[in-house]
């Protein structure tokens, strides 16, 4: 079977300033799985998801250089002719910790859609429940849509998060080690939702926790020193990497 | 400097190794005890072999622990389910060498039939075959493993020469059928042997090359039987 591809990383360096932070990343991003992307810290992890919905772009004096192509449009994402707002609704980011909104459940959920002028009540009625129902949330908030967000616990919190990040049905999920402020438990949830909507939706995650990169995705990239040092499938990355210091870094004897 | 985790897997490899040896050892005293017509030997072989299953199962659940409790990926991982699988053809290993004292025993009851010249050269090639599968585990040599995994076909040989040769006495004489087929069990018993050494010897290919090479290919010598 042809792999499809959602997105392609083709010859990418980035620079904070005359700091090199990625190096000739290539990485192609398979449709509806999850890619993730392990490393130790300062590896440029962050840095690499972060090009995916543009946000470097706030700050000055950062730079991309080479291509992401997303298919099946064939844009390239990181070109300065692509609106980056327009990107970051198709392309969503989940955060380390949770960070609703100081708003209600629902207008945390429907934020992304006014942001695009969606005003009609029944629209975003709709969007809010399938989206919050995607999160794996919609049971425990549907009868208090219009609470402060902040009165979730951390997990739900997150999930909320996720919710607002699916409102606008984005094309590519970013995850960035979404479970490090969570319970064992709210992170086994996490993860299984990850699992669900991969069905939908093609995801990378960034993590630290290497059994996490193991139960939840279908690929991994090994990065180290802002390069990728080895790209496979997730098993086989995990019982016999082909790269040596992939080795010692997933069997903990790096350095 | 070593971390507990890796102290732990160098435990354990030395404990594969300690049954092993006992393995070994249990191959050698049981064909010395057939072709010495020593029944002592033989009987301290099936006297011994609780020991061997004890500590089959104290690997096996020292390797449970360590999955459970270290969560093992790649190359540990490798060495802890390769660990498990040669552990069981160890044990099995363990219980032919007992199997070859019964019958040791029972023969040492009846005059020889025939001096033993195949069985000793085919148990020495076995156990061979072991010694070198475990050191290849050790050492993490799959040249050597492949090696052993050649060597099997020797010892197949040498089995239907056995089986002939002691057909041959059972048509010319009745008498020796009841010996002769016990020969012929000896014979099938260290050609099992052999086949758990190919096993071990598979099993660290796989740990040192991450590739499972069994059922692979079936050479020409075994489509016969």
């Amino acid at each position: 079977m042809v792999k499809e591809l959602k997105a392609e990383v083709k010859r990418l360096n980035f620079y904070y300033g005359s700091v090199q932070a990625l190096k000739e990343i290539n990485l192609p991003i398979e449709r509806r799985k999850v890619t993730a992307l392990i490393g130790p810290s300062g590896c440029g992890k962050t840095t690499f998801l972060r090009c995916f919905n543009r946000m470097h772009d706030l700050y000055p004096h950062n730079r991309y250089e080479g291509e992401i192509t997303l298919y099946p449009d064939n844009i390239n994402i990181i070109s300065p002719e692509i609106d980056p707002i327009e990107i970051r609704m198709q392309i969503s980011m989940v955060f380390q910790k949770p960070n609703p909104f100081p708003k209600s459940i629902y207008e945390n959920v429907a934020y992304g859609l006014r942001v695009r002028g969606v005003s009609k009540r029944a629209v975003l009625d709709e969007k809010v429940e399938k989206s919050l129902r995607g999160a794996a949330l919609w049971d425990e908030v549907k009868d208090r849509l219009n609470h402060l967000a902040f009165d979730l616990s951390g997990g739900q919190q997150q999930r909320l998060c996720i919710a607002r990040a699916l409102a606008t049905d984005p094309r590519i999920l970013l995850f960035d080690e979404p479970t490090s402020a969570l319970d064992p438990t709210a992170t086994s949830k996490i993860e299984e939702l990850i699992i669900q909507l991969k069905n939908e939706v093609t995801i990378i995650i960034v993590t630290h926790n290497m059994q996490q990169a193991a139960r939840v995705s279908d690929y991994t990239a090994f990065m180290y020193i802002g390069e990728i040092v080895e790209h496979d499938k997730t098993d086989k990355i995990f019982t016999a990497p082909s790269n040596r210091l992939t080795e010692e870094y997933i069997t903990g004897r790096f350095g | 400097m070593a971390t507990i985790f890796e102290k732990e897997l160098t435990d354990l490899k030395g404990t594969v190794l300690k049954l092993g040896s006992m393995v070994e050892k249990a191959i050698s005293d049981s064909i010395k005890s057939l072709v010495e017509r020593n029944s002592k030997l033989g009987a301290d072989v099936i006297d011994k072999d609780p020991q061997v299953n004890a500590l089959d199962v104290e690997i096996d659940e020292e390797c449970i622990r360590l999955i459970a409790l270290r969560q093992p990926r790649a190359g540990d991982l490798r060495l802890i389910t390769t660990a498990m699988k040669i552990t069981t053809d160890l044990e099995r290993i363990g219980d032919l060498a007992v199997d070859v004292s019964e019958r040791a025993l029972e023969l040492n009851e009846e005059p020889q039939l025939k001096p033993y010249i195949d069985i000793p050269r085919m148990a020495e090639i076995a156990q061979g075959m072991v010694r070198d599968a475990l050191d290849a585990f050790v050492k993490r040599d799959s040249a050597l493993a492949r090696d052993v995994i050649a060597r099997d076909d020797m010892v197949d040989n040498l089995n239907w020469q056995v089986f002939n040769e002691l057909l041959f006495f059972m048509i010319q004489d009745p008498k020796t059928v009841s010996r002769a087929v016990k020969i012929t069990y000896v014979s099938k018993y260290i050609e099992r042997i052999a086949d758990h050494a190919t096993n071990i010897a598979e099993m660290v290919v796989y740990l040192v090359e991450g590739k499972i090479i069994r059922h692979m290919t079936v050479p020409d010598d075994k489509k016969k039987n």
